[in-house]
This record gives C-alpha cells, sequence and structure tokens, in this order.
C-alpha cells in the first residue's frame, strides 16, 4: 500500500461529520469509485463515526476519531480508530431488520455496503479500531 | 437541513432539503412528530435530500409508527435516488407508502 488516500483525525461531535463525509467522498472518487458506489462507502464510515460518538465515547466522553484510506489494488481498506475505553464487540451486531422500529440500522449499513468490517486490536493508547474493507473493481 | 411545513389539500407536507444526518436528525425528528400530532395525513417530501443518514431514517420510522398507531396516513413523496438507496439499504422502502409525486399523495 502506498500513501493513504485520507488521513484524518477530528474531534468525535455531530458537527465535524459533513465535512468528514466531504472528505472521504473526494478520496474515494479520486481513487475511481462510481458515484453511486462513494455514496454508499460515505454512509458506512458516517454510520461506524456515528457509532464511536453515540457508543464508544458516548454522552459524557469527549474524544477524537482517527480515519484512514488505503486503496490495496482493486480494495479500499478503511480504518477508524477511536481513544475511547474499548467496547464489548459481541455487542456490536445487526438487529433484526423485520423488527421495524427506530434506531440500531447503522451496524447493518456498514454491513451492507463494506464486504469485510471487523473490530481488530488496537494499537496501544488506542480504544478500539474497525477495519472495513470494499472491494471496488 | 431546511425545512417547510404547509397544509395542502387536508394534508401536511414537511418538506426537508440538504443533508438529514445526525446533526440535524433531532430537529427532523421534532417537527415530523409535531406533524403527526396536527394531522391525520403527513406527507413528507424528500426531494432536495442530499443524504439522510440512519439517524435520519429513525425520525422518520418513529414518526410514521406514531401516525400508523393513531390511525394516520404517513407517507413518502419524491423521495429521490440518494434517499431511497439508504431506504432499500436499510429494508424500509417496502415499509413506507412512497408517492412518486407529491400530487399522486394528496
Amino acid at each position: 500500500m502506498g500513501a493513504p488516500l485520507l488521513d484524518l483525525r477530528f474531534p468525535a461531535r455531530a458537527t465535524e461529520l459533513k465535512p468528514a463525509r466531504h472528505a472521504v467522498k473526494e478520496a474515494v472518487r479520486g481513487a475511481g469509485c462510481s458515484e453511486a458506489v462513494a455514496r454508499d462507502i460515505v454512509l458506512a464510515l458516517d454510520e461506524a463515526c456515528q457509532n464511536v460518538i453515540r457508543y464508544a465515547y458516548g454522552p459524557e466522553r469527549a474524544g477524537d476519531i482517527g480515519l484512514t484510506i488505503e486503496q490495496a489494488g482493486d480494495q479500499l481498506v478503511f480504518v477508524l480508530t477511536d481513544w475511547a475505553p474499548p467496547i464489548d464487540r459481541e455487542s456490536v451486531q445487526p438487529r433484526d431488520l423485520d423488527d421495524v422500529r427506530p434506531g440500531g440500522l447503522g451496524t447493518h449499513l456498514i454491513r451492507e455496503v463494506m464486504d469485510q468490517a471487523d473490530f481488530v486490536d488496537p494499537p496501544s493508547g488506542c480504544g478500539n479500531v474497525l477495519r472495513m474493507v470494499r472491494q471496488i473493481a | 437541513m431546511e425545512h417547510t411545513v404547509r397544509e395542502e389539500s387536508g394534508a401536511l407536507v414537511a418538506c426537508f432539503t440538504g443533508e438529514i444526518d445526525l446533526e440535524h436528525s433531532p430537529t427532523a425528528r421534532k417537527v415530523l412528530l409535531d406533524c403527526v400530532d396536527k394531522s391525520s395525513k403527513v406527507l413528507v417530501d424528500l426531494s432536495g435530500v442530499e443524504y439522510i443518514d440512519s439517524s435520519g431514517v429513525a425520525s422518520l420510522v418513529e414518526a410514521f409508527q406514531k401516525a400508523k398507531k393513531s390511525g394516520g396516513e404517513f407517507a413518502l413523496v419524491s423521495v429521490n435516488d440518494a434517499a431511497l438507496r439508504v431506504l432499500e439499504l436499510a429494508r424500509l422502502d417496502k415499509v413506507f407508502t412512497i408517492h412518486a409525486t407529491l400530487a399522486e399523495g394528496l
């Protein structure tokens, strides 16, 4: 893998998501993704960031989100890092969509869009690292 | 995100434009629930929505379920491709009533 297509670090706040979405879209479009694929990727990464804001940090904590995007052949690799306390990875599961109710869709949307989405062991000093992969060709 | 609410042919039409994301979905939720409180027929115009995330979709689902509970009508109109894609990914495109145009919904 060469230099990252994108290397961002920003405060884990709702108001920071719009510029992050914009940066992601530019990066993945630059990597050759169609508008439709770019939109899906933006959605999935936004949802992943929201999970960090809402559940990893929660309302009581402040911290940053790190996001890198790298191209490896015909795959894009997304690494989302936070510095929150470690989450219970088993609790992050998509819910049954036949149960129509508000909320709980984020993890489902991430898995719909990404070919892989797994928490990996964080480097020392980090909280949680979600690694996602999407085939683009 | 910006929004307007107007009365048309006995329905309340809530029109949203821009991005319904985590920052703005609390406002969208309040507007939609308020519409459901005030009218038994609510149409939500999403033609100008460039982006909607799961929190925005959750606002729609909550208002839809509230309307359903009280016997009211709640439908989406003029849903553009970007918003429709998210509803499809969430398997909600078959749950909501979706009209191609506002005229069709009225």
